[in-house]
């Protein structure tokens, strides 16, 4: 730092804090934070799940996967594996109102509103998924 | 009637003397009125001198008082000490920031990201008269009005874990008052070279911290993740560049 300093003073050495490994465990804010940041790697595998289920039934070998399927760790899994989609998808929708200000003639739609909107659509779209799924077993 | 008091850990820095902040605790009366600012005051004036800290306004206006208290950034000026009981309170200068003495902090490095961001109207091809106006109606005004009350007083960045841990990052505030000149009606630019980078709205991982501790309803936070979806539109759609 180039800053002229009193007569006295020319020694002045700022301190600067070590930095912190534990920072997250300090505020329950960044705790929460960097469970749902972890929570990204079951939204992962739950993706990679997916599209292995898609490729045995591309290539017809459902009977094979639904084996692997049915074995208990591969249901535990699953089951935390589906808490943390549900969690992450639930807390991105109600961040999303920060990243969206809609306005209507002047008028702030207020965060709930597209809070409630995001969820009600995410509800719709997961209705009509498990509509077609059923209809077709 | 004997006063009640309360105690006051305070960080000392004495650059000539100690190798890091040490506590020093002293009593000051425990009044209802009082801010941390004024038990401050109230050791400056009576106990000891040598204490340096910053205000100005005494009410929530200059930003300049801003420290950690009891672990959590906050403007000392309107922070009750009755808020803590029977105390003690701790009192540490702002985290993630160079000490130069005791509650003093070095802000260069902020103030140089404040004007790195043009934070000024930006008109281009025209040479006006001075005395030309440029009317707004409410709702332009409404626009980025939130984004105007800031008074720099830089505790979203104190309260900011990716500020903390990378000192680079443009960080809240900066990012903050480039979107109060983004969305003014009356300017021309939109600041994507400074604001589209790792460095700067990409870095914000969406703590949301900082619009917590934010005194002024800000909600540089929000500023943010509007920015990331102006960024990431104005590089899908070519021509959304304004
Ligand atoms: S955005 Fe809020 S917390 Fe950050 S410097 Fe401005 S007033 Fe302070
Ligand atoms: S002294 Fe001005 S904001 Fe606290």
């Amino acid at each position: 730092m180039t800053t002229a300093r009193p007569p006295g003073h020319e020694e002045a050495r700022p301190y600067v804090r070590p930095r912190d490994r534990w920072w997250f465990a300090r505020r329950r804010s960044l705790a929460v934070f960097v469970l749902r940041e972890l929570t990204s790697v079951l939204v992962a595998w739950t993706v990679a799940y997916l599209l292995l289920l898609l490729g045995a039934v591309a290539d017809g070998t459902t009977e094979r996967f639904a084996a692997l399927a049915a074995r208990p760790w591969m249901v535990a899994l699953n089951v935390l594996a589906l808490a943390a989609t549900a969690f992450h998808a639930v807390t991105f929708l109600n961040l999303a109102p920060k990243a969206t200000v809609v306005r209507l003639d002047g008028w702030r739609v207020p965060a709930w509103m597209i809070q409630g909107g995001n969820h009600t659509a995410w509800l719709a779209v997961s209705a009509l998924l498990a509509y077609l799924v059923l209809r077709s077993s | 009637m004997a006063a009640e008091t309360i105690r006051l850990d305070v960080a000392r820095y004495r650059p000539e003397e100690d190798a890091e902040p040490v506590l020093q605790s002293y009593e000051v009366p425990l009044r209802p009125d009082w801010a941390v600012l004024d038990g401050l005051a109230h050791i400056k004036d009576h106990l000891d001198g040598t204490l340096s800290f910053r205000w100005s306004c005494r009410m929530g206006i200059c930003g300049s008082c801003g420290m950690d208290v009891d672990g959590e950034p906050r403007l000392t000026c309107g922070t009750f000490l009755a808020e803590y009981g029977a105390g003690p309170v701790r009192i540490e200068p702002l985290k993630g920031f160079p000490v130069i003495r005791d509650l003093v902090v070095d802000i260069d490095g902020f103030l140089a990201k404040l004007s790195s961001v043009r934070p000024w109207l930006v008109r281009e091809g025209e040479e006006p008269p001075l005395t030309a106006e440029y009317a707004q109606t409410p709702a332009q005004l409404d626009a980025y009005k939130q984004y105007s009350m800031c008074i720099n007083c830089m505790l979203c960045y104190s309260a900011c874990p990716v500020y903390v841990l990378d000192p680079d990052f443009l960080g809240p505030a900066a990012i903050a008052l480039a979107q109060r000149y983004n969305l003014d009606s009356r300017d021309m630019d939109d600041r994507f070279d400074v604001l589209n980078l790792e460095e700067a709205v990409w870095g914000c991982t969406f703590v949301g911290d900082c619009t917590r501790v934010c005194p002024k309803h800000v909600d540089p936070a929000e500023a943010i993740q509007r920015y990331k979806v102006t960024a990431a539109l104005r590089s899908v759609l070519p021509w959304s560049g304004r």
